[in-house]
């Protein structure tokens, strides 16, 4: 048993295959589309293959076995005895989806192997030609040999050395056998004059004075196999063996391995960081230190003469402060083509499945986003293509007869705008249907007439939560999940979504999202001797209320009159027990914020300012608070916790029904 | 203590090699392709590398074909690293110029066992 634990380089492997499983995606669906690059078949080939030599390094045996016979058919197609056909692509496609499963069930620790894979693996060997390729023949297990020893004729060709293999080591691994002699023939060895000290002019002789075996005795040999001219001889025992050697029990290879020890699957996720970041950051602490060392010189106090000086110095420290922020903010950040990668084959399979024809127009892959809003924007991005494509685009025949090209387009694009990211998701389809929406949202009793509504007021309807229900949704961009949800996500990212369509020309969803999760615009907040943070994008606006605008409820709620509608006031220093100075409504300030679709009035003192914070977690250095998500360091040195408007939301309507 | 060089378009394949001949007290460089490979070979000179075959931008064939060709590689030993035992890729290697093989799946103690046998 090595001292190498395996399982810790199983996380690097998994990560590796996924990007080598989205590459061979990629690669099927350009080959799909007629391209004819034998690199492509390559990306497929080389997944395919590194997959499975890296699961049976690291012990996954059934995503080693199923990749094999993919290897196979994908061998088949590179050195050209076979086609690639659409049946391949697929099959192929099929497969890449079950090796991703494989990988998490082992990386799971459970057993890769499923219904699905069985089923899968037995296409793919009824269409590799001859099935399954053979499994290596075992080395035939040479008959035992009543030997004593061994004598081996070894002369190596003149170009042996440049190889890299060498005798002398050679020889000492057969020393390893048991006792060696060694005869030199120097015969052909020429004058020195003529020597080339790279070549090899000796002939050996060598006895074996043990009863190795013979594949032990040629495995010394195997590796110059070809370049030398070897006669391995066994001397036999004088006096055959009366009794056949007993037999030794085989050593037990099927003995069950080692329960591996179960990997902490920490969930701390990587990031791979382009090295040019790396030095791009080393280079800005190198300015940072000296710039330090600068304003050292000032250690003593500053006179008159130096202020020049000692403004410059902190003028270089703010620059170089800020340009560090940016540059380590940078290293979270990944292109979004890691997101848009996965939506060639989701358009494909369904515009197959709905029998529509749609090009993927993808733009702007490199726009790189904060790898948490990665992660989470995937979803909701799923559910506007989705809709796009089921709902948006128009089969071959409506379209031509609506005087559009057969082929619908649908376009994904990501770009910088001012300090946000916007993802478009757009279709040249059917556009939203007006009437069809307004008559909708009566019946749901969201609106009571669409009288007077602007379009954009219409199309924003399809927002509204309730409009969309199990009744209105098909198997494809359905799934019971509304627009609501979609809009709901990406306000938990601190983004917006908004729509444009136009009837009969298409729909475009416009998705805004904040650079970073890691700096927040807020509002500074003082509560007593307290400041709160709240984030910016929550704020509807900051009010100032008359006492007799306020309504008691039973209970014990609060609520006042904010344009048209009630809403509940929440006392911060109530929520978080902490002495407010100001408690008649009248002296302090309500800040309406909403949070998951619902407005609430949050009682302040006064109103600060504005101003960006570092977010630093909470959870991590104490624990989770209920209303916060997390805290920040102010100018002077103190704390302000920043307040987490969905879970005061969450609270107060909680507090109602208690 | 030798200089060893491993090249493996997989990191997963590669930090495993790296760690255990790290662990053996080897000093090892890593490169992810042939090409990588040979630009590492000209500014240090290694006791010993370790190539994987598929690998994209310079496959390990042609890596070894080139890297005998360099002042100082002729006689280096080059093992690669193959999966299965398929003669053909060990008699292309071998004819390219490369010393031996090491075939996958291999786990750290036949690494470092193979290694030992050619460091000697």
């Amino acid at each position: 048993m090595s001292k190498v634990d395996l399982a810790q380089f199983h996380k690097a492997f998994h990560e590796e295959s996924l990007d080598g499983l989205d590459a061979m995606e990629q690669a099927l669906l350009a080959l799909d589309e007629g391209a004819e690059d034998p690199e492509l078949i390559n990306v497929v080939f080389r997944a395919a293959h590194s997959i499975k030599g890296g699961a049976a390094t690291f012990g996954f045996n059934d995503v080693a076995a199923f990749t094999h016979v993919a290897e196979n058919l994908m061998d088949e197609v590179r050195s050209g005895r076979r086609p690639m056909e659409k049946a391949v692509v697929e099959l192929l496609l099929r497969s890449g989806d079950i090796i991703r499963d494989m990988l998490s069930l082992q990386m799971a620790g459970q057993p890769g192997a499923t219904t699905e894979s069985q089923t899968l693996l037995a296409e793919l060997s009824a269409m590799v030609s001859g099935g399954t390729a053979a499994p290596v023949a075992a080395k035939a297990a040479a008959p035992a040999e009543a030997v004593e020893g061994w004598d081996i004729a070894f002369r190596p060709f003149d170009y042996l050395l440049k190889t890299g293999n060498d005798p002398a080591r050679m020889f000492r691994e057969l020393e390893a056998l048991g006792p060696l002699t060694t005869t030199v023939d120097a015969s052909k060895l020429p004058a020195l004059a003529d020597m080339d000290p790279t070549a090899s002019y000796l002939a050996y002789t060598l006895r074996l004075d043990a009863g190795a075996k013979r594949a032990a005795v040629e495995g010394v040999f195997d590796w110059v196999d070809g370049d030398c001219d070897l006669a391995v001889t066994p001397r036999l025992a004088a006096a055959p063996a009366s009794a056949p050697a007993p037999v030794v029990p085989v050593a037990a290879s099927a003995a069950p391995r080692a329960v591996r020890e179960v990997a902490t699957s920490s969930e701390a996720s990587s990031v791979r960081v382009g090295i040019e970041k790396i030095d791009m950051l080393i280079n800005l602490v190198g300015e940072l230190v000296i710039t330090q060392a600068m304003l050292t010189q000032f250690d003593d106090g500053v006179d008159a003469s130096q202020l020049e000086m000692f403004r410059h110095g902190l003028a270089q420290l703010g620059r170089h402060t800020r340009e560090l922020q940016e540059s380590v903010m940078s290293i979270r950040m990944l292109p979004i083509s890691t997101v848009f990668n996965r939506f060639p084959r989701l358009v494909r399979d369904l515009a197959q499945k709905l029998d529509k024809k749609v090009v993927l127009d993808l733009r702007g892959e490199t726009t790189e986003l904060d790898k948490t809003v990665l992660e989470k924007i995937g979803d909701p991005l799923v559910h506007l293509v989705r809709n796009a494509i089921d709902h948006g685009l128009e089969g071959p025949a409506k379209r031509t007869a609506a005087g559009k090209s057969d082929t619908g387009t649908l376009r994904m694009e990501a770009f910088h705008r001012g300090g946000s990211i916007v993802v478009e998701v757009g279709d040249d389809g059917a556009g939203l249907n007006r009437d069809a929406i307004v008559a909708k949202a009566i019946q749901r009793g969201i609106i009571a007439s669409g009288e007077g509504m602007s379009d954009d007021a219409v199309a924003e309807l399809i927002f509204e939560a309730g409009f969309s229900t199990a009744a209105a949704t098909t198997d494809l961009s359905g799934r019971g999940v509304g627009m609501d949800v979609v809009r709901r996500n990406v306000m938990d990212l601190g983004g917006t979504v908004s729509i444009r369509s136009v009837y009969g020309k298409g729909t475009t969803f416009t998705i805004t999202l904040p650079l970073t999760l890691a700096i927040i615009d807020g509002l500074t907040a003082a509560v007593g001797s307290e400041t709160y943070i709240v984030p910016l994008v929550s704020i509807v606006e900051s009010v100032q209320v008359k006492a007799d605008a306020v309504r008691s409820v039973v209970g014990g709620g609060e609520l006042f009159r904010f344009r048209d509608e009630w809403l509940p006031i929440v006392r911060l220093f109530d929520v978080f027990g902490c002495e407010g100075e100001r408690r008649a409504i009248q002296d302090g300030i309500v800040i309406v914020v909403e949070g998951e679709g619902t407005r609430i009035g949050l009682f302040a003192d006064e109103l600060i300012g504005q101003q960006q914070a570092v977010v630093k977690s909470l959870e991590a250095n104490y624990r989770r608070v209920v209303g916060i998500s997390g805290a920040t360091i102010l100018a002077d040195g103190s704390v302000a916790l920043i307040t987490d408007i969905a879970g005061l939301v969450r609270l107060q309507a909680r507090r109602k029904a208690a | 203590m030798a200089k060893i060089l491993a090249v493996d378009d997989s990191a997963s394949m590669r930090s495993m090699v790296a760690f255990t001949l790290r662990g053996a007290g080897h000093d090892v460089e890593e490169a992810d392709n042939g090409r990588a490979a040979l630009d590492q070979a000209g500014v240090h000179k290694f006791d010993l590398v370790l190539a994987d075959v598929n690998m994209p931008v310079m496959d390990g064939i042609s890596m070894v074909r080139e890297m005998r060709t360099m002042a100082g590689y002729s006689g280096v030993p080059i093992l690669m690293l193959t999966t299965e035992s398929n003669p053909e890729k060990k008699m292309e290697g071998k004819a390219a110029g490369a010393t031996g093989w090491l075939v996958k799946p291999f786990d750290p103690d036949q690494l470092l066992a193979t290694v030992a046998r050619v460091l000697g």
